[in-house]
């Protein structure tokens, strides 16, 4: 068994964990010294793990939207509940429209000219542009009563530090913002998102990019390393497993934000379900349907961590360190942790993992072979 | 995507029991439904081959490309029907002949040396060679009283398998 055991860490010595997810020996044989017809013609462990996986699997299960509970379940509560519809669309959806408007217009009758008549004054203009997107962004949490706590010190602008987060929805970046003017590392996004995404957010120093494409990747590692060494740029924010995950789960974290040589400090973000679920998926709904939910619902609840800062440690491999602070999150946040890479949703697992699970097999059959 | 079970009427889920020979109990069969839309994303009434890659857990297996000739476009009745040999009340015999059609690649009763060989190439890959896979097959063949030009038929893979019986079953979650 040890033998078994060594022969797959070495394979997966980036892909931490992953046996306690793809059993690794379920594909070898039991045991015995002599191989018989029936060691070969034995698939069943093969199948019953194809068969478990189609069955359920915890790769789906991190990007599963929970249904809310239903509470009107009884005549008593029925007209209770019908009563918080009404409130809730008749008053609290168009008072927040209105709060969202004011928010608005303050914000851009300010932002254009700073923007422009202090183009001059650099120092004057990014101080009052950050304190600008601060406030449209508490305007946002206003529009849906977002119940925020935060715990920890708060972030500062110092050069060689990154923050990293785990990622719900697009609306973490709101609740962050509006306590610091954090710049991030985003997904390129269509529609409304992209146009502010190329205007106002490139302000603060934000970066996009599209996941997809290599050559924007390159650029984008060019661009934060660049970003980083700055003295007065705003603090950058990361959300390493670059795809929103439904708060219950983490996957696996990207590995560059932890290869940066800089202290990364980690936010954990974990959201209370109470009132609505914050989970975006982006398969299913616009992000203006997703804030358009957020908004007639009666409150988000959130806790923000702000966690101890780390650094990598002599020898450990940017993989090894972004695990370290993947646990760190995940403990405080109480989420779980899957070994799966968030891409996942976009592409096919390498071959890698197959590789691995033949080399088990082959290792097996040759040595009981040998042992005839 | 809503409350899926809710579609399913008592009377739809007799009928799939039926067709599973009711391996699966009730709340099973409810919980297999709403997986089964999970996995059928638009709503088809087909889970397609694409749609059970999505899966990783799936994906990674080295079997996955042999199995879904054979899952490819289920509707939920068959889908469930493939699933009940899983079923831990599945007989032996059942289980041994989903593994005896996995193997029977060409459908035509019988397992022929190249077909063995075949899934042994998919398990193993690129970690044994083609020569040492066909010394290994040869031998334990030779060993069990079988020549290489023989094929198998599915008593002799109950024969083979049947005793002592095989561990392959899967728990349907149930909430």
């Amino acid at each position: 068994m040890g033998e078994l055991n060594s022969s797959s860490s070495e394979i997966d010595l980036d892909r931490p964990n992953i046996e306690e997810y793809l059993t690794a020996d379920s594909i070898s044989k039991p045991q015995e010294e002599k191989l018989h017809l029936r060691d070969l013609l034995d698939i069943s462990p093969a199948l019953t793990e194809a068969a478990g996986a189609i069955i359920d699997d915890s790769f789906t299960r991190c990007f599963k939207s929970n249904p809310p509970e239903p509470w009107n379940w009884n005549i008593y509560l029925f007209p209770l509940w019908c009563f918080g519809v009404v409130v809730r669309y008749g008053i609290l959806f168009p008072v927040r429209v209105l709060v969202l408007t004011i928010g608005w217009i303050i914000f851009l009758s300010s932002f254009i000219p700073v923007h422009f008549l202090l183009s001059g004054n650099d120092k004057w203009r990014r101080k009052l542009e950050r304190y600008l997107v601060e406030l449209i962004c508490s305007f946002f949490v206003a529009s849906w009563t977002g119940v925020v706590k935060y715990h920890g010190p708060r972030p500062s602008i110092r050069p060689k530090q990154v923050f990293v987060a785990n990622h719900t929805s697009m609306i973490d970046f709101i609740v962050l913002e509006q306590m610091t003017a954090f710049a991030v590392i985003m997904q390129k996004h269509p529609g409304w998102v992209g146009l502010l995404q190329s205007t106002i957010l490139e302000s603060v120093g934000c970066i996009w990019f599209n996941r997809l494409e290599a050559k924007d990747r390159e650029t984008v590692a060019r661009k934060i390393k660049e970003h980083v060494q700055g003295l007065d740029n705003n603090p950058l924010l990361i959300f390493p497993e670059g795809t929103c995950v439904n708060n219950q789960y983490t996957v696996m974290f990207k590995k560059g934000a932890f290869e940066l040589d800089c202290t990364v400090c980690p936010i954990a973000i974990k959201y209370n379900k109470i009132f609505v679920d914050a989970f975006w998926n982006s398969r299913q709904q616009s992000f203006t349907m997703h804030l358009l939910r957020l908004m007639t619902s009666w409150a988000v609840v959130c806790d923000v961590w702000y966690l101890e800062p780390q650094n990598k440690k002599p020898g450990e491999t940017a993989i090894e360190f972004a695990e370290r602070v993947r646990d760190i999150i995940s403990v405080r946040a109480g989420i779980k942790k899957v070994p799966w890479d968030g891409y996942l949703k976009y592409s096919r697992p390498s071959p890698k993992h197959t590789e691995q699970k033949q080399k088990i097999f082959a290792d097996s059959v040759l040595r009981r072979l040998e042992e005839k | 995507m809503g409350n899926a079970s809710s579609v399913l009427t008592q009377y739809d889920i007799e009928e799939v029991q039926e067709h599973c020979n009711n391996l699966f109990a009730q709340q099973e069969i409810v919980s297999l439904y709403q997986r089964f839309c999970q996995l059928d994303r638009n709503a088809k009434g087909f889970v397609s081959a694409d749609e059970f890659l999505s899966v990783p857990e799936f994906a990674v297996n080295p079997l996955s490309q042999r199995l879904l000739k054979m899952i490819d476009g289920l509707n939920f009745k068959d889908f469930v029907a493939f699933l009940s040999a899983f079923s831990a009340k599945a007989s032996i015999e059942q289980k041994i002949e989903l593994i005896f059609k996995v193997y029977d690649e060409d459908c035509n009763g019988k397992v022929s040396f190249d077909d063995i060989l075949a899934i042994l190439r998919d398990l193993s890959g690129s970690f044994m060679s083609e020569k040492q896979r066909e010394k290994v097959l040869t031998h334990v063949v030779e060993e069990a009283g079988y020549a290489r030009s023989s094929s198998l038929s599915m008593e002799d893979f109950i024969k083979i398998l049947g005793n002592p019986g095989l561990k392959m079953e899967v728990e349907v979650p149930v909430d």
